[in-house]
């Protein structure tokens, strides 16, 4: 069971914040490809991963690292702080 | 070393006085803030969205990478989330340090990381409706030079 959460147009596209995901995914990749086939509004929000970011328990990561042992995976655009 | 994440306003002037003051050791200070502007002329309000739990460990990161690079006798960061108006101070940077260069270049490359590096997102609202600020190439461009 890993935790899966969304920011900014990402999470208003997808239409909530976090959610428990049941996943035997090995990266964040087959993740992506998981979630992509549940419902349209993944397969929109995650057409273009260029675009996305990704952390794994809080870090910035990749779409290539491995979920062995991951709790939390957030996705989001580019940060836009400061 | 203080980073602080808060919904509320902060007092730029406060914050600044006494700053890395007090000891022998800090020959310059350099403060910055960041406030909201308002390119369009229509803008009302903007919405900085964060990820609370990572934002605080990012911005530290942050700030040990430049305690790594410069010599710094202090460093403060207040980011703000939540709803900002036009004219409002969204952040502010503050470094004391031996020498001005230390100070300076230090807050530069705080501010350069802070802008795409740390998990914030800004929405714009006016009266044509809401729009996500999407991040500049020269924002990460801005990274290169550290």
């Amino acid at each position: 069971m890993i935790e899966v959460l969304y920011f900014a147009w990402l999470r208003e596209r997808i239409g909530l914040p976090r959610e428990r995901v049941e996943t035997d995914a090995v990266t964040v990749a087959d993740l992506v490809e998981e979630l992509k086939a549940r419902e349209e509004r993944y397969a929109l929000a995650f057409a273009d991963v260029t675009a996305l970011r990704v952390a794994l328990d809080q870090e910035l990561s990749d779409f290539a690292a491995p979920l062995a042992g991951v709790r939390e995976v957030a996705f989001f655009p580019p940060m836009t702080g400061g | 070393m203080q980073v602080r994440v808060q919904a509320g306003p902060f007092d730029y002037g406060a914050e600044c006085a006494g700053f890395g003051q007090g000891g022998r050791d800090v020959g310059a200070v350099v403060t910055f803030l960041g406030v909201v502007r308002d390119d369009s002329g229509t803008l009302q309000r903007m919405e900085i969205e964060h990820y609370p739990g990572m934002t605080e460990k990012a911005i530290a990161a942050i700030v040990d990478k430049a305690r790594l690079r410069w010599a710094l006798a202090d460093v403060l960061v207040i980011h703000r989330h939540g709803a900002l108006h036009p004219g409002e101070a969204i952040m502010m940077v503050a470094t004391a340090a031996r020498h001005r260069v230390a100070a300076f270049e230090a807050a530069e490359f705080l501010m350069d990381y802070l802008k795409s590096r740390a998990p914030f997102w800004k929405k714009e609202f006016g009266p044509d409706g809401a729009e996500w600020v999407a991040a500049k190439d020269e924002d990460e461009d801005a990274l290169g030079r550290w």
